[in-house]
């Protein structure tokens, strides 16, 4: 009866946010109802039995995917009066389209039940005793399926290298370290052949006369100038 | 079939909630047409629902797979928004809009 209700609950909170999601004037909004979707979502999941993947869904979907859409929405400077435009337009047709799409829904559901054998097809039967969710998923995803989570793994290595990668930008008049000039110099540092035991008394260091030294007053003067 | 039984919830409920929140997710790529982060977020909605499906069969088949396929699923879509969300930054800052209509720079 309870379980029911927060059923209720939660399906209707989740369908509402997912409409204002859509419709909302604003995109910090449309973020905002996600986060609030993905949360009722977890909370069905929970009703439902699966605990790890209603916590998974928090973590990553809040915790990750929302949070990066935030910043994004926030970061760049968009102006979203202007991609409202033919939002009544295109209202219609998608209106039509999901309608027509929600209706086969409703007739595959509508017809559509559990063959005799469905029990004895499943691959993977919730483990009996007690063996909690997180436990039995674990148990399955690090034997079975070891492959394929290394592949996700993988999956989030190549996205996480592509968006570095996509969005790193090179900028002009930064000084940066180049490994191979300093490896590769020569002229700047001279060997000398000191007299074994007469050693050079500290502080009188050779350096080769500053070449440039002009050069790098006028470079400083330069810089100083934004100060 | 008593009173209790009818409160119960069912796999029909979550299917027709799952129904409804991916009906949502294409009717909000139609009408954000011009809106590329309304749309990444519509995706978002669509692969939910497909993953409240996987969840609502698991549990009521008494079988995880549904569960890990879901956990994959996941995955996946995390890694999509991270990137086409880079993408969606770096043709921001190369064309200083989002508009969808707009993106045909990679047309042959």
């Amino acid at each position: 009866m309870i379980a029911a209700l927060a059923f209720y609950a939660f399906a209707t909170v989740l369908i509402a946010s997912a409409v204002m999601v859509v419709t909302a004037r604003n995109p910090v909004h449309s973020v905002l109802f996600l986060i609030l979707a993905f949360f009722n979502a977890s909370a069905l999941f929970l009703l439902a039995g699966a605990e790890f993947l209603a916590m998974i869904l928090v973590i990553v979907y809040v915790g990750a995917v929302a949070v990066l859409f935030l910043f994004v929405v926030m970061m760049l400077d968009i102006d979203f009066a202007r991609l409202r435009e033919g939002f009544q337009r295109y209202a219609p047709i998608g209106a039509i389209i999901g309608g027509i799409l929600f209706l086969e829904l409703v007739l595959v559901l509508a017809g559509w039940r559990f063959t005799d054998l469905a029990a004895d097809l499943r691959l993977a039967p919730v483990p009996a005793g007690p063996v909690s969710n997180t436990q039995a998923i674990g148990r399955l995803l690090y034997t079975d399926y070891v492959f394929l989570f290394q592949a996700a793994g993988l999956i989030l290595l190549v996205a996480m290298i592509g968006a570095i990668v996509l969005t790193h930008r090179e900028r002009v008049g930064t000084r940066r370290q180049v490994i191979a000039d300093q490896v590769s110099r020569s002229g700047s540092v001279v060997l000398q052949n000191v007299a074994i035991g007469a050693g050079i008394s500290p502080g009188s260091i050779l350096r080769p006369p500053p070449k440039d030294a002009p050069k790098a007053v006028e470079h400083h003067d330069a810089h100083g100038g934004h100060h | 079939m008593g009173d209790i039984t009818e409160m119960e919830i069912g796999l029909g409920h979550y299917l027709v909630v799952s129904a409804i929140l991916l009906v949502l997710g294409i009717f909000g790529i139609f009408l954000n047409r011009k809106n590329v982060i309304i749309i990444l977020m519509s995706v978002e909605l669509i692969l939910l629902a497909v993953n409240i499906n996987f969840v609502a069969f698991s549990a009521w088949l008494n079988d995880l797979n549904g569960q890990i396929f879901a956990m994959f699923v996941l995955t996946v879509a995390a890694a999509e928004a991270a990137i086409g969300l880079a993408i969606l930054v770096i043709y921001f800052r190369n064309r200083g809009s989002i508009e969808v209509e707009e993106i045909s720079t990679l047309k042959g």
